[in-house]
């Protein structure tokens, strides 16, 4: 009888810490493999696995190895047909690799065109590596904490709703067994024995007489025994023991806001769309829960779903204002800010109503910003202005008065973008570890 | 036992195993491996395993265990992806060389499959690699998983206390040199895993107790001109240091002028550990011809006894068949002489010679041919020969005819190449002669060795390839590899490559003309 061992049930994953290591080891290559990927890709599919071609820079194996194009050799190959000794053949193509030496085609031939797959959590670790909430919002993140209370343990104080019953009666049992407390039981019995005797009256003096003043003063004793060793004494009592656990507040609230009026086109809306889909996923990292609403303005706003958000237009003027305050009707509404992270992205072409634009600038001043952990402004320009407003600060009238709010919030970001390309790169600086998209607002 | 094929002398019936059957048919072929084939085994430990984990033993060398590293990572990556393609399907089992013999076997195998695998690696590759010279020489079976097991703990203790990145690039740089650090002619010390901790750790002490800051003072030798005395200062530096060294991970090991000892301690272990596989490396064509052989042999025996029913023979043929099948050159799906194939022709051919030879046979194999004792011969070849020495001396006319070997002329500067030999009375000695000597792994890789070390002057370490037949080394990897021996010595590394026979330098790189 061998030995036989069923390993079935062992841990699987036993070359997991050294695919890290590799992915690790090729981080630089696989990153940019990445980024490529998904600024070419659609972005919804950013949040899957990726395949990815084998990294070679920082992973070959390098050892000395004979170079096939020198030197002579013999090989010896089998299914010979009809050559005899002196024959020649030619060589299959030129300078690279010879027929014969095909059987030595090792991994280095096949990691050309070998691709393999990161899982999503790879992916994302990849692209949002030095991509960090800016640390004034990990501040009041922390600030956002709720409390919960959680069970610990048993306490002697506490108030009548949190008596712990069960505790209680068993500390009372333990006392009442160590102080020997009468047992009502035993209270009864002598009762009943008193009342026997009483039933026949005896005279004083005579025995029995003497037994029921005997047996009365026992009962005296018994129940003021009882009276003393009370039945449930305050030191039996216990209450539970809450303590207060602070909580990351783990929801999230992502507010999309877009102008949707017709000078808005489907370029437009796709980069916006590209921007609100980083933002989500993003903060997918973040929270356990995230709820989007979307809002769309003209010159009214309305909450919408996000297939009317991102598809059908509708015509009429821009009045940024009531997308602003729609969505503080909605925090106050549904989203209250001490159990909800507010993030809120607006994206628009610029263009406002004359006027309206101080009035956007008192609404984010004096209530939404005191409201929303992040407030992202994004304004989609024509490919030919962008060359011209890059590099100013000279605007659309919405954009010079967010400047204003810019000034006095940190925890709010406006930036330009004109082409796909640009998306991910102004993402990274919106939320660049250190603040600097500041320099650029 | 019963020579009449009753069902209830079955084996087992159906395709699905249990441990009841795995047993029962285990110790089926155990009488016969042991009784008829006269095979020595090590104990057997059988593993049965899932298909992840199989491929986790890919990538770890087929090793139970191995220390960590990216490369290892990297190696798993890429079977994972092989095999989800489905270009490459999985091994049936793998048996490592160690004291109890440990085979894996796949849970996906049939029972029949179980058995043939049973049979190929935990007799036939089991009695190898307990009777090969080889092996008996060079790796010590018993020690082997004690081993992995305390450079797995080192690795690890070193990753602890120097951090990842100083392990890994000292890992990196060892496992560059890998063909490199075996000894091909000297006979290594034996390990022994229970001393091994002890002794580095002794090692250590020893090192820093006599460490002596006081001899790095001492005045320089004066400069003398005469050559004569240059010439002898050489000779004895050489000899002082062992030189010319064809094991560069150790004379590293012994000589670097910069590594840590427990740098050095993990040169020793990827040293060792590529020490234990040169052997295997040496007998793919025995080994696995060896394993094929002892299966086909066995179930076949199993069936003639009436233990297997014919639709589980049918099913182990069917396997045994797709492992040895060999297509011609010109097919597609060639890739190389396949080992399997070989080696099981040759084993088949040597049974063949023995019981029913022809008059041909008589003349080449004239010491066992009709010797009528096929089991004994092939003992005996299994356990003094390496796929060199053994194709040399065994392949037969009959075998090169019925493969239609032909040996192929290849001068890289022509552009055709040139039929030399083919299977004919001309031809035989010289296939047979250039097929062994491609499996001579001493003419295949590139020797290269530790020639001279300038230790008073600018302490270049001076390494000779010595080309042969003009096959140079290919540059990228030689520079990439060079910078890592640098790594390793800590000053400026030399390759000369000079040619086999007239001494004449073909080649010359330092590591400090290459850039970076």
């Amino acid at each position: 009888m061998p030995n036989f061992i069923d390993r079935r049930l062992n841990p699987k994953d036993k070359s997991l810490s050294n695919r890290q290591r590799f992915l690790r080891r090729a981080r630089v290559e696989l990153k940019r493999s990445v980024h490529e990927q998904i600024k070419a890709g659609k972005i919804v599919d950013v949040d899957a696995g990726h395949s990815v071609p084998f990294p070679i820079d920082g992973t070959s194996e390098p050892s000395f190895q004979t170079d096939r194009s020198t030197g002579r050799r013999e090989h010896v190959l089998p299914g010979n047909r009809d050559f005899i000794s002196g024959d020649r053949l030619p060589k299959p193509g030129q300078g690279g690799g010879t027929g014969a030496g095909k059987g030595a085609a090792s991994e280095g031939d096949m990691e050309d065109d070998f691709r393999f797959v990161l899982s999503r959590e790879e992916v994302l670790d990849l692209f949002f590596e030095d991509l960090e909430l800016p640390d004034m919002i990990k501040s009041s993140l922390k600030e956002a904490v709720t409390f919960k209370p959680r069970r610990a343990g048993f306490t002697i104080a506490g108030s009548p709703t949190n008596i712990n019953v069960g505790r209680t009666m068993r500390n009372s049992f333990g006392r009442r067994i160590a102080l020997q407390r009468p047992k009502q039981a035993a209270v009864d019995a002598l009762a009943e024995e008193i009342a026997k005797l009483e039933e026949k009256d005896p005279k004083p003096g005579s025995a029995p007489f003497k037994r029921l003043e005997e047996l009365r003063r026992e009962m005296e004793v018994l129940e003021r025994r009882r009276k003393v060793v009370a039945y449930i004494d305050p030191v039996d009592i216990r209450f539970n023991r809450f303590e207060p656990m602070p909580l990351p507040n783990a929801n999230a609230v992502m507010f999309c806001l877009m102008d949707v009026s017709g000078s808005m086109g489907e370029r437009e809306k796709d980069l916006a769309k590209r921007f609100f889909v980083l933002l989500h996923l993003f903060l997918k990292r973040r929270y356990d829960r995230i709820d989007i609403v979307f809002i769309r303005h003209t010159h009214q706003a309305h909450e919408v779903d996000e297939e009317t958000f991102f598809r059908s237009t509708q015509s009429g003027g821009t009045v940024v204002s009531t997308a602003l305050e729609e969505m503080q009707r909605i925090i106050l509404d549904r989203y209250p800010s001490r159990d909800w992270n507010i993030y809120a992205a607006q994206a628009s072409d610029g263009d406002n109503l004359a006027g309206d634009s101080d009035h956007c600038v008192n609404l984010l001043n004096n209530e939404l910003m005191k409201l929303c952990q992040y407030y992202a402004y994004v304004e989609i320009l024509d490919e030919r202005e962008s060359a011209i407003f890059r590099s100013t600060d000279n605007g659309t009238s919405l954009w010079r008065s967010y400047r204003l709010v810019g000034e006095n919030w940190r925890n709010f970001q406006m930036t330009r973008i004109a082409k796909p390309g640009d998306i991910y790169p102004v993402f990274r600086q919106l939320f660049a570890k250190q603040s600097t998209a500041a320099k650029n607002s | 036992m019963s020579k009449s094929a009753r069902p209830s002398d079955l084996l087992f019936h159906g395709s699905d195993w249990s441990f009841a059957t795995l047993s029962r048919t285990y110790d089926a072929i155990k009488e016969i491996a042991l009784d008829d084939l006269g095979l020595d085994c090590y104990p057997n430990q059988l593993e049965i395993i899932s298909s992840e984990q199989m491929l986790d033993a890919y990538s770890s060398n087929g090793m139970p265990l191995i220390y960590q590293h990216w490369s290892f990572g990297k190696h798993f990556v890429y079977e994972d992806y092989l095999y989800r393609k489905g270009r490459r399907g999985l091994a049936y089992e793998i048996v490592i060389n160690s004291n109890p013999c440990i085979s894996y076997l796949m849970e996906e195998n049939t029972m029949a499959l179980q058995a043939l695998v049973t049979a190929h690696a935990a007799f036939g590759h089991n009695h190898f690699f307990k009777n090969n010279y080889l092996f008996r020489q060079w790796t010590d079976a018993s020690a082997i998983l004690d081993y992995m097991e305390f450079a797995k703990g080192y690795v690890t203790r070193c990753e602890e206390r120097y951090g990842f990145a100083e392990v890994e690039s000292i890992l990196d740089a060892a496992h560059t040199l890998m063909d490199q650090a075996v000894f091909r002619y000297r006979r290594p010390p034996r390990i022994s895993s229970a001393k091994e901790q002890a002794r580095a750790r002794e090692r250590l002490e020893y090192e820093e107790r006599v460490f002596s800051d006081l001899w790095r003072t001492l005045p320089h030798s004066k400069q003398s001109s005469d050559p004569d005395e240059e010439e002898r200062d050489a000779q004895e530096r050489k000899k002082s240091l062992n030189l010319p060294e064809e094991n560069l991970l150790y004379f590293l090991e012994k000589n670097s002028l910069i590594l840590e000892p427990w740098q050095r301690e993990i040169l020793r272990i990827v040293r060792i550990v590529a020490q234990y596989f040169y052997p295997q490396r040496q007998t793919k064509v025995m080994n696995e011809g060896c394993a094929t052989f002892v299966h086909y042999t066995i179930m076949n025996m199993l069936f003639d006894k009436g233990r297997i029913s014919e639709g589980h023979l049918l099913e182990m043929l069917h396997s045994h068949s797709n492992v040895v099948f060999q297509p011609g050159f010109d097919d597609p799906r060639y890739s190389g002489l396949n080992p399997y194939a070989l080696g099981f022709g040759m084993m088949q051919d040597i049974e063949r010679i023995c019981m029913t030879p022809t008059s041909e046979d008589r003349d080449w194999f004239p010491e066992f041919a009709g010797n009528g004792d096929w089991r004994a011969t092939l003992l005996d070849a299994w356990a003094n020969h390496r796929d060199e020495s053994f194709l040399l001396q065994y392949l037969s006319p009959a075998l090169i005819r019925k493969m239609r070997l032909f040996a192929l002329d290849d001068e890289a500067k022509e552009n055709h190449y040139k039929v030399a030999s083919i299977h004919n009375e001309r031809g035989y000695e010289k296939v047979r002669s250039s097929l062994a000597r491609n499996y001579d792994l001493g003419m295949i890789q590139p020797n290269i060795q530790v020639v001279d070390v300038d230790l008073l002057g600018n302490r270049q370490l001076r390494l000779q390839h010595t080309v042969r037949e003009g096959i140079v080394l290919s540059e990228s990897t030689r520079d990439a590899t060079l910078r890592h021996v640098r790594r390793l010595w800590g000053y400026d590394v030399s390759l000369v490559g000079v040619e086999g026979n007239s001494d004449r330098v073909i080649y010359e790189t330092s590591t400090d003309k290459l850039s970076g």
